[in-house]
C-alpha cells in the first residue's frame, strides 16, 4: 500500500486513488488529420521505464483531483513531479 | 525433564491445566505451551510432515518447524507461541494438519490504523532503547513486541547489566516509556509485514480475537533480533536436539530443565552461555563440543557425527566421530541469523558478513534502521547502544542516554562450517519439510545453481516457518556443494507475513454482510417488506424480481412483464448514476463526450448518448437531458455511475481545464421510479399531474406528491413510460404510492425483458469494451457534423473499419420451445462466429429471445448454439423484436404485425389490441391465443373514479401494509444541537459546515389531489437514510460512545466559486450543510448524504478500526473525505465529537458496521 501524496489532501493511501497512466500524453489536436499509425501511437502505446516515470493519480475517494507525480518503477518511491 | 522448584518469569502459585492430544497436564501463569509440555516432561511433541518421524520442541520462539499443534478454530499454530492458560487443547499435527471448516470460532478480530513517526518493532534491548531514544525526544512512537512482556533475549537470559539483572533494566526502561503520552507499547504484537512508504501491518493476540494493525510510521526501527541456527548431521531431528538458546531459555525463562544430561555442540559462543545456564538449573553437561581450532579450555574438540535413538525414539545418546555419549538433551548452536526478513520485506539490500557467516541488513531502501542483533550485534550493551542510535536517527539529535555495562564477554565468529556434506537420510536441513543434505545434493547434481530453483525443487524452506531455522543451512549447504561463497549463493527472497497470519484475522470484521458494502436505496426497506429476491448489481441491491407467495421466478417475471406490456408496472431505478453537469461549455464538453450532440439540444429535451474510450469502444450510455442553458443532467448505468464521473474529470481536468464545466453526482439524491405500460398515465396523473402531458424524451419539473421533483419521458421498455424523480428522502412515499396506484412491481430481471424484447443493449453484457457503436447497429447515433469526440477516429481505423466485426444480432430458434443459455457459442460449418449475450422467454413472442454478437451474419442465416453438450439450431434475425415501429412508447395498441425483417408471422403470437397477452401461449400455436383468465383493463377506458387498482393477476396492493419505519415522520425530527458546537450559524472558528439546530420538516402528510383523476389522498413522509438504525444507535451506545443520526441537514455542493462557509472538499469544491440560502449555481444534495454522529472518549477507538488517515488529536483537527469501514465518507471532528457524512446508499452498511464495532 503506497501513501500518494496528494497535492490537495496530503499523503493518503494508494487505494484512496486510480491510476492514470502516463503523464504528458496530450490528446492530439486534430485526430482527424493523425495517420492511423500516428493515432495508434496516441491510443496505444506508453513508455514502461525502469527507473523514474512520470504519471498521473486521481484522488477519487478524496478531493477528486488528477495530478502527476515521478514514481520509481523499482523503489515505488514517489517524489514531485517537476 | 521437570520443572525447576524456583527461577524463571512464571507464575508457581497458580497451576493451569490444559490437554494435549488428550492427556490432562498442567502448567503455569507465564509459561507458552512448549514451556509446560516440556515441564510435563512431554518429549514427541508431533511428528513430520512427510517422514512421519518423531519430532520434539526445537526452539522457544516462532521459528519453531516441529512443535505444530491445533487449537480450536486453529490447524496449525507452534506450541512456542501459544500462550498457555487453563482450559487450553491442543493436538499435534498429524500429517499436513487439518482444516476443520465446522470448528466454532467465536473470536471477534478487528483491525486498527495508527501512524507514528517512529514504529519500533521488538521490544528486547535495542528495541527499548530506541523507543526511549526516540520517544523521549517527544516524537509520536510505537514499539510492538510479539512477548507477553518486554526485555525480548533477555527474558531467557541471567545477564547482569550495571551489576544488577537485566530485567531491571528492562523495568525502568518500560516504566519510562509509560510516561509518555506520545508512546504506545503493544506486547503479543507481531509484525508480520513491512510493505512500501513505511507501511508495517502486525498482528495483536488479544483474548477475545486478534487484531490486525496496519501501522504507517515514518521511520522503523527493526530491533527484531536473531535466530539460532543448527546444523545438519545424522540424526539431528531427534526429539532431545534443541537449539542452545532455546534450552537457555527454557531454563532462564520458564523455570524449565529441559534435560537431564546434555551434550552442548558449541559452534558458536552462545553455545557456552547455554551450558552454563543449562547447568546452573541442574543440568548435568556431559560435554561441550566446539569444531573451532580455538575451543574454550573444558571444550571437547570435534563435531557430532550423530545421535542414537533410543526405544522410544527420542535421543539416547550423541556421537563424536568414534565416541558416544549418553544424553537425552543435545543442544545446538550452529550460529546465528539476524532476523532480516522485515528489512528485506522493505526491499533493502542483505549482503553475507563472512565474520558473523550470517546475512546482515545491507543498504536500506527506506526510512529504516536496523539495530542489535538484527544487524549482527549481539552483545546486551551494545545492542543498547545501538538503539539509542537508531531511535535518534529519525530527529537526528544525539540521545545522550547511558549505555549500562554487561557482564557479558565478547562474542568470538562461529564456526566456519555447515555441517557434515552426508548422504545420510537422517542430515536434515529443514526439519519442518524433511529436507536433507542429500535432497540439496539431487538438485545441484540435477544442475541447479539458484537457490529458489534450490528451494522450490527441494521444498526446503517452504512451510509454515517459512525457514526461519534452515533458510541460512540450505545456502550454506548448497555453498558448500557448488564450492561458492554464500554471499554468491545468495539467499532467497523474503516476503510476508513473518509467521502464518489466519484469513479469520485479515478479514476482521469485514466478513459476512460486511464483507462488501450493500448499497441500498430510499425504497430497500420498502423491497424487502415485499418479498422481493434481490440482485448484486455492482455493490447495489436491487430488486431482481417480487415473487408473489408460490411462484418461481420465471412465474413472477411473466407476471412482471404482463403488466408493463398490458398494463403499468413501476421499477425502482434510483441506481442508475445520475451526474449534474453545470456551465457555459458544458455542451462543448458533452459533444466532444458522446458520440452524438448535445449543444444543440433543446432545453426540457433528453437524448439517448453513448461514449467511448479513446480506441472507439462503447464504454457507458445512458440518457442525458438539458435542464437549462447550462445545465444538464446525465444519467449513467448502474455499475458505472463512478467510472463515468471519473472519466468526466479526466477529460476536462487533463485535457480541456479551460471548459467552463462542472460536474456533481446526485445519484443518492435523487431516489427514480420508472412507470411503465399502457395505463402510465393514470399514474402520473395521480403522482405528478403537471406531467401527464409530457411528450416522448422530455423532461418537466413537478410537483411530485407535494415535494419539487422532476419527470422523465424516457422507455426502456417500448411502452410509454416516465421516470420519476423526488428527493431521496420522499423515495419511498413516492414508490408506495405509485404502488398503490396499481403499478405492478418489477425488478431488473423484467426490465432486461423487455429491453431485449425492444432490441436495447446493455452495455457490460451485450458488449464486452471491444464493441463500436457500429458494431451494435448504432451508426445513428454517431454524429458525423461534429469535427471530434472521444473514439471518433478509432472509428476508421482499418480493424474498427472492418466490415467482418462481430455485430449485435438477433437470434430465434428453430424450435420455438428451446431455450439458448447466454454465454452459448455460435457455429456454422464448423467456424466459431459469435456467442449470445442475453437471452430470455418473451411473453409476447411466445418463445424465447436472444441477442448475440456475431461476425459475417446477415437475418436469415441458420446457425447452431453449442452450451455445454446442447447444440441447438438457431436463426439470425433482427435484434428488435418487439414492435420495431414504436407504437407503444406514445401509450399506443400492441403492434398488429410482428417485424416482417424479424419473425415470420407464423411463429409469432401477437398480443391483443387490449394490451393483454396470454400466459398460457402454447409453444407452436399459431394466431394469437388471448388468455380468458386475463381481466383486460382497458387503455382508452375511462380512469376510473376511485382506487381500482388496474390489477394484473395477483395484485398485492390490500395485502401491503405502508412500513412506516422508526424516525419517518419528519415533524418528529428535530436534531439536537450537539454539546453547542453545531448552529445554523457559521462562526469562523468552526472548520466546515455547520449542521443546523433545527429542520424545517418537508411536508409531513402532504396531501394530494390527482385533479380530475379521482385517486385519494394520499400520505407522504420523509424518511432519512439511516432512521431504521435509530433504536438500535441508542442501545449500543454506551457511556463512552454514543452514535445517532442527524437526519434531514440540508446540504449544497458548490464548485468553482467559493461560498464563504461550509467544508472545503476540493480545489474548487465546498460541502455546505445546514440552515442556510443557497447561493446561485449551488447543487442541492440534501438527499446524496446523511450524517451520523459519533461522540465520546471511545470514538476515537471505533474510527480507527475502519479510517486509515491519521485521526491522531493533534493531527486531525477539521475534516476530510475518506474512507471509514468501505464506504466512502466525509469526517468532521469538533473534540471528541466525529460527523460522519455518508452517502445515502451506504447507510444501512455504515450503520451496521458501527453496531458492530460498537457491539464487539
Ligand atoms: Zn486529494
Amino acid at each position: 500500500m503506497m501513501l500518494i501524496d496528494c497535492p490537495f489532501c496530503g499523503p493518503r493511501d494508494e487505494n484512496e486513488f486510480h491510476y492514470g497512466g502516463q503523464a504528458g500524453i496530450a490528446y492530439p489536436e486534430a485526430p482527424g488529420e493523425l495517420s492511423d499509425a500516428e493515432w495508434a501511437e496516441y491510443v496505444f502505446m506508453r513508455d514502461n521505464p525502469r527507473g523514474w516515470f512520470r504519471e498521473r493519480w486521481f484522488h477519487g475517494l478524496g478531493c477528486r483531483t488528477w495530478f502527476t507525480v515521478e514514481r520509481h518503477t523499482v523503489t515505488h518511491e514517489i517524489r514531485k513531479a517537476p | 525433564m521437570s520443572r525447576l522448584p524456583s527461577g524463571g518469569l512464571i507464575d508457581r502459585s497458580v497451576t493451569l491445566p490444559f490437554r494435549f492430544d488428550g492427556r490432562q497436564l498442567h502448567g503455569h501463569p507465564g509459561d507458552t505451551l512448549a514451556s509446560a509440555l516440556l515441564a510435563s516432561g512431554v518429549r514427541v511433541a508431533g511428528h513430520s510432515v512427510n517422514l512421519g518421524r518423531p519430532r520434539g520442541i526445537f526452539t522457544a520462539g516462532p521459528e519453531e518447524p516441529n512443535a505444530l499443534v491445533r487449537v480450536g478454530a486453529d490447524p496449525m499454530l507452534a506450541a512456542t507461541t501459544v500462550e498457555l492458560h487453563a482450559g487450553l487443547e491442543a493436538w499435534s499435527l498429524r500429517g499436513k494438519g487439518r482444516l476443520d471448516p465446522g470448528a466454532v470460532d467465536d473470536r471477534r478480530h478487528d483491525k486498527g490504523y495508527l501512524h507514528c513517526e517512529v514504529l519500533v518493532v521488538g521490544g528486547g534491548p535495542a528495541g527499548l532503547a530506541a523507543a526511549l531514544a526516540a520517544g523521549e525526544s517527544g516524537l509520536r512512537v510505537i514499539l510492538v513486541d510479539d512477548q507477553p512482556r518486554l526485555g525480548g533475549d533477555l527474558l531467557g537470559s541471567r545477564v547482569l547489566l550495571d551489576g544488577a539483572p537485566a530485567l531491571g533494566w528492562v523495568a525502568a526502561a518500560e516504566s519510562r516509556l509509560a510516561a509518555l503520552p506520545e508512546v504506545r507499547v503493544l506486547t503479543r504484537t507481531t509484525a508480520t509485514g513491512f510493505y512500501d512508504h513505511g507501511y508495517v501491518v502486525a498482528v495483536e493476540r488479544r483474548p477475545l480475537g486478534e487484531r490486525l494493525w496496519h501501522f504507517r510510521a515514518g521511520r522503523v526501527v527493526l530491533a527484531t533480533g536473531a535466530h539460532e541456527r543448527s546444523l545438519p548431521f545424522p540424526g539431528n531431528d531427534l526429539p532431545g536436539v534443541m537449539l542452545a538458546a532455546a534450552a537457555r531459555t527454557y531454563a532462564n525463562r520458564y523455570g524449565v530443565r529441559p534435560g537431564a544430561r546434555a551434550v552442548v555442540y558449541a559452534c558458536a559462543d552462545s553455545g557456552y552461555e547455554a551450558a552454563r545456564d543449562l547447568a546452573a538449573a541442574g543440568v548435568e553437561i556431559a560435554a561441550v563440543v566446539d569444531p573451532r581450532p580455538e575451543g574454550l579450555s573444558g571444550a571437547l574438540a570435534g563435531r557430532v557425527t550423530g545421535t542414537v535413538a533410543g526405544d522410544d525414539g527420542t535421543l539416547a545418546a550423541v556421537l563424536i566421530a568414534d565416541r558416544r555419549v549418553e544424553a537425552d538433551l543435545l543442544a545446538v548452536a550452529g550460529g546465528w541469523n539476524p532476523a532480516v526478513h522485515l528489512f528485506s520485506q522493505s526491499q533493502g539490500r542483505l549482503w553475507f558478513d563472512e565474520t558473523l557467516r550470517a546475512f546482515v541488513p545491507g543498504e536500506p531502501a527506506q526510512a529504516v534502521s536496523p539495530a542489535g542483533a538484527c544487524r549482527g550485534l549481539y552483545g546486551t550493551a551494545q545492542a543498547i547502544e545501538d538503539g539509542y542510535r537508531a531511535g535518534a536517527e529519525a530527529h537526528g539529535r544525539v540521545a545522550g542516554l547511558r549505555v549500562p555495562v554487561s557482564d557479558e564477554e565478547a562474542l568470538r565468529p562461529p564456526a566456519a562450517y555447515w555441517g557434515e556434506l552426508d548422504p545420510d537420510p537422517t542430515a536434515f536441513v529443514d526439519l519442518q519439510r524433511d529436507v536433507t543434505v542429500a535432497d540439496v545434493a539431487r538438485a545441484t547434481g540435477a544442475g541447479m545453481r539458484s537457490v529458489e530453483h534450490v528451494k522450490r525443487f527441494t521444498t526446503a524452506s517452504t512451510g509454515a516457518d517459512q525457514g526461519k531455522t534452515s533458510g541460512a543451512l540450505v545456502v550454506g549447504v548448497l555453498s558448500e556443494l557448488l564450492g561458492a561463497a554464500p554471499g554468491q549463493v545468495g539467499v532467497t527472497t523474503f516476503r510476508p507475513p513473518y509467521t502464518p497470519v489466519s484469513f479469520a484475522t485479515l478479514a476482521g470484521r469485514d466478513r459476512g454482510p460486511l464483507s462488501d458494502p450493500a448499497r441500498t436505496t430510499a425504497m430497500h426497506g420498502a423491497h424487502v417488506a415485499r418479498g422481493a429476491v434481490f440482485e448484486d448489481v455492482g455493490q447495489w441491491k436491487r430488486p431482481w424480481y417480487f415473487p408473489l407467495s408460490g411462484e418461481t421466478m420465471r412465474e413472477a417475471v411473466r407476471r412482471e412483464c404482463e403488466a408493463a406490456r398490458t398494463a403499468v408496472a413501476a421499477m425502482d431505478a434510483s441506481t442508475l448514476g445520475k451526474i449534474d453537469i453545470r456551465g457555459a461549455d458544458a455542451g462543448a464538453f458533452l459533444d466532444r463526450i458522446y458520440t452524438n450532440m448535445y449543444s444543440t439540444l433543446a432545453i426540457g429535451a433528453c437524448r439517448y448518448g453513448l461514449m467511448c474510450t479513446a480506441d472507439g469502444m462503447v464504454f457507458d450510455d445512458g440518457t442525458t437531458t438539458r435542464l437549462g442553458e447550462h445545465h444538464y443532467l446525465m444519467t449513467t448505468t448502474t455499475g458505472n455511475a463512478a467510472a463515468v464521473l471519473d472519466w468526466l474529470e479526466e477529460w476536462h481536468q487533463t485535457e480541456w481545464p479551460s471548459l467552463d464545466v462542472r460536474f456533481t453526482s446526485v445519484t443518492d439524491h435523487w431516489a427514480t421510479v420508472a412507470v411503465a405500460g399502457p395505463l402510465a398515465g393514470r399514474v402520473i396523473a395521480a403522482v405528478a399531474p403537471e406531467a401527464v402531458g409530457l411528450a416522448f424524451m422530455r423532461y418537466t419539473d413537478a410537483t411530485v406528491l407535494g415535494v419539487p421533483g422532476r419527470v422523465f419521458r424516457i422507455s426502456f421498455s417500448g411502452e410509454l413510460a416516465y421516470e420519476v424523480n423526488v428527493p431521496w428522502h420522499h423515495g419511498r412515499a413516492l414508490w408506495e404510492a405509485v404502488l398503490d396506484l396499481g403499478a405492478v412491481p418489477y425488478g431488473t430481471e423484467t426490465m432486461h425483458v423487455l429491453r431485449a424484447e425492444k432490441g436495447f443493449p446493455i452495455v457490460g453484457q451485450d458488449t464486452d469494451g471491444t464493441v463500436t457503436p457500429q458494431d451494435l447497429g448504432m451508426s445513428w447515433i454517431v454524429s458525423g457534423r461534429k469535427p471530434d469526440f472521444v473514439g471518433k477516429r478509432s472509428h476508421t481505423r482499418p480493424d474498427t473499419s472492418r466490415t467482418d466485426r462481430k455485430r449485435l444480432v438477433g437470434l430465434l430458434t428453430e424450435d420455438p420451445s428451446a431455450f439458448v443459455e447466454e454465454g452459448a457459442q455460435l457455429v456454422a460449418d464448423g467456424v466459431m462466429l459469435g456467442h449470445v449475450t442475453s437471452s430470455y422467454p418473451s411473453v409476447p413472442l411466445g418463445r424465447a429471445i436472444s441477442l448475440a454478437l456475431a461476425r459475417n451474419v446477415s437475418p436469415g442465416d441458420r446457425l447452431t448454439a453449442i452450451s455445454g453438450d446442447t447444440t441447438i439450431p438457431v436463426r439470425v434475425v433482427s435484434p428488435v423484436f418487439y414492435d420495431p415501429d414504436n407504437h407503444r412508447r406514445d401509450g399506443g395498441p400492441t403492434p398488429q404485425n410482428p417485424p416482417p425483417q424479424a419473425i415470420p408471422p407464423s411463429e409469432i403470437t401477437p398480443a391483443s389490441p387490449q394490451g393483454v397477452v396470454s400466459s398460457e401461449v402454447t409453444p407452436g400455436s399459431s394466431g394469437g391465443v388471448v388468455s380468458s383468465e386475463a381481466t383486460p383493463s382497458s387503455p382508452q377506458g375511462a380512469v376510473p373514479s376511485e382506487v381500482t387498482p388496474v390489477s394484473p393477476q395477483g395484485r398485492v396492493s390490500s395485502e401491503v401494509t405502508p412500513v412506516s419505519p422508526q424516525g419517518r415522520v419528519s415533524s418528529e425530527v428535530t436534531p439536537v444541537s450537539p454539546q453547542g458546537v453545531v448552529s445554523s450559524e457559521v462562526t469562523s472558528g468552526s472548520p466546515g459546515g455547520a449542521v443546523s439546530s433545527e429542520v424545517t420538516p418537508t411536508r409531513p402528510e402532504g396531501t394530494v389531489s390527482s385533479g380530475g383523476g379521482g385517486f385519494p389522498v394520499l400520505r407522504m413522509w420523509a424518511e432519512s437514510p439511516a432512521a431504521g438504525f435509530k433504536e438500535r444507535f441508542a442501545a449500543v451506545g454506551g457511556g463512552r460512545v454514543r452514535v445517532r443520526e442527524v437526519p434531514f441537514v440540508p446540504m449544497w455542493e458548490v464548485r468553482g466559486e467559493e461560498p464563504g462557509k461550509g467544508m472545503r472538499l476540493g480545489p474548487e469544491w465546498w460541502l455546505v450543510a445546514g440552515e442556510v440560502e443557497p447561493g446561485p449555481g449551488w447543487v442541492d444534495v440534501s438527499g446524496q448524504r446523511t450524517v451520523i454522529e459519533l461522540t465520546g472518549p471511545g470514538a476515537l477507538d471505533v474510527l480507527i478500526t475502519g479510517c486509515p488517515i491519521d485521526l491522531h488529536p493533534g493531527v486531525f483537527t477539521g475534516h476530510a473525505q475518506t474512507v471509514l469501514g468501505k464506504a466512502p465518507v466525509i469526517l468532521q471532528r469538533y473534540g471528541d465529537l466525529y460527523r460522519i457524512f455518508v452517502r445515502s446508499s451506504y447507510a444501512n452498511y455504515l450503520g451496521e458496521w458501527l453496531i458492530d464495532a460498537l457491539e464487539g
